[in-house]
C-alpha cells in the first residue's frame, strides 16, 4: 500500500477500475472511447475547413488577403497562451488523480482563464479586421478565414463551458477521485483544441 | 492484503506514469519550438523554389513535431492503450489523405493560379 501513497496516479488506476466495475472488450471505458472517436471525426471537420481556406486564401476580390493584415506577434502570444492552457489542464488531471481538490480547482480556473484570454484575442483580431472593412462576406478568402478560425473559437468556448461545469461540480463535491476520468475526458477535448490551433497557426498564419 | 499490494504493483509496473515535472518540461519544449517557428517565418527566404520549400518544409516539420508532442504526452497516448493511438492517428491520416487528394484535384500543388477555384 505504500506504493500507492508514493505514486498518486496508481490510486487513480485502482479507483478507476473500482468505479467502472464492468470490463469492456477494449479495456477502455465507453465514455473515453467515445471521446477519442469524436476527436478522430473532428480531424475530418477541421481538415475540410483548412483545405477550403488553402484553396481560397488568395481570392480576395482585389482587396487585401487575410495574410496581409495578420499581426503575427499578437497571434504568437495568443498561441503561447493556448499552449500553456494545455499544461494547466494536464496539471488539473494529475491533481484529481491524487485527490487534491484544491489544486484541481486552481488549475481548472487557470485553464479557463487562459482559454478566455485566447478568445478575447480572437475577438480583438476579428474586430480589427472588421474595422479595416473586411467582413465575413467581403470575399471567399475572408469567408474561409472567418469560418475556420471562428469554428475553432467556438470549440474553445465550448471547452471553457465544460471547464466551468467541472469547477462547479468540484465545488459541490461531485468529482471525487474515483470519477477522475471525467476531468481526463474534458482534458482530451481541450488538448485537441490546442492541437488544432497548432495546425492553424502554422498553416494559416505563418506559411505565406 | 499481500494480494492487493501485488496487484497494485503489477498495475504500476505495466503503466509508465508521467509526472508534473515531465509535463512542465514538455510545455517548455513546445514554447521554444513555437518561438523558433515564428523566428523561422521572419527569416529572409527569398523567392527561389528551393528556399520557399525550405521555409515551408521547416514550418511543417516543427508543426508536426508539436502536434505529436501534445498528442503523445498531454493527451497521454504514449501511456494509454494502443487502440486509442490507432483511432486518433487513423483519423489524422485519413483526413490528411482525403484533403491532400482534394487539394491535388484543384491543382493546389501545381503552383498555377488554381483554375478550378472561382
Amino acid at each position: 500500500m505504500t506504493d500507492i501513497a508514493a505514486n498518486p496516479t496508481a490510486v487513480h488506476d485502482t479507483d478507476h477500475h473500482d468505479d467502472h466495475g464492468h470490463v469492456t472488450a477494449t479495456g477502455i471505458t465507453n465514455e473515453k472511447l467515445a471521446m477519442w472517436g469524436f476527436l478522430g471525426s473532428e480531424c475530418l471537420l477541421f481538415g475540410g475547413l483548412i483545405s477550403t481556406f488553402l484553396l481560397y486564401k488568395t481570392r480576395s476580390d482585389g482587396g487585401q488577403t487575410p495574410h496581409d493584415l495578420y499581426d503575427i506577434a499578437f497571434t504568437s502570444i495568443s498561441s503561447f497562451v493556448l499552449l500553456m492552457s494545455s499544461l494547466t489542464m494536464v496539471l488539473a488531471v494529475t491533481a484529481i488523480a491524487r485527490g487534491d481538490q484544491r489544486a484541481l480547482r486552481t488549475w481548472l480556473v487557470t485553464t479557463a482563464l487562459l482559454g478566455s484570454i485566447f478568445i478575447s484575442g480572437q475577438v480583438y483580431e476579428f474586430t480589427e479586421f472588421l474595422n479595416e472593412g473586411y467582413g465575413y462576406t467581403h470575399s471567399p478568402a475572408w469567408s474561409a478565414f472567418y469560418t475556420l478560425t471562428g469554428f475553432h473559437g467556438v470549440h474553445v468556448t465550448l471547452g471553457i463551458l465544460m471547464l466551468l461545469s467541472l469547477i462547479g461540480l468540484s465545488f459541490k463535491g461531485h468529482i471525487p477521485t474515483k470519477r477522475a476520468e471525467a476531468v481526463e475526458i474534458v482534458g482530451l477535448y481541450w488538448h485537441f483544441v490546442d492541437v488544432v490551433w497548432i495546425l492553424i497557426f502554422t498553416v494559416v498564419y505563418l506559411i505565406k | 492484503m499481500a494480494s492487493n499490494t501485488a496487484t497494485t504493483e503489477a498495475v504500476v509496473d505495466n503503466h509508465a506514469h508521467p509526472t508534473d515535472a515531465m509535463f512542465i518540461r514538455t510545455a517548455v519544449i513546445l514554447a521554444v519550438i513555437t518561438a523558433v517557428e515564428v523566428a523561422w517565418s521572419y527569416l529572409p527566404w527569398g523567392d527561389s523554389f528551393a528556399m520557399h520549400a525550405a521555409e515551408v518544409g521547416g514550418l511543417l516539420i516543427m508543426m508536426a513535431f508539436k502536434f505529436v508532442i501534445v498528442a503523445n504526452v498531454f493527451m497521454h497516448l504514449k501511456f494509454d492503450k494502443k487502440l486509442l493511438t490507432g483511432i486518433f492517428y487513423g483519423g489524422i491520416i485519413l483526413a490528411v489523405s482525403v484533403y491532400v487528394a482534394t487539394l491535388a484535384t484543384f491543382q493546389f500543388f501545381s503552383g498555377s493560379d488554381l483554375p478550378y477555384v472561382k
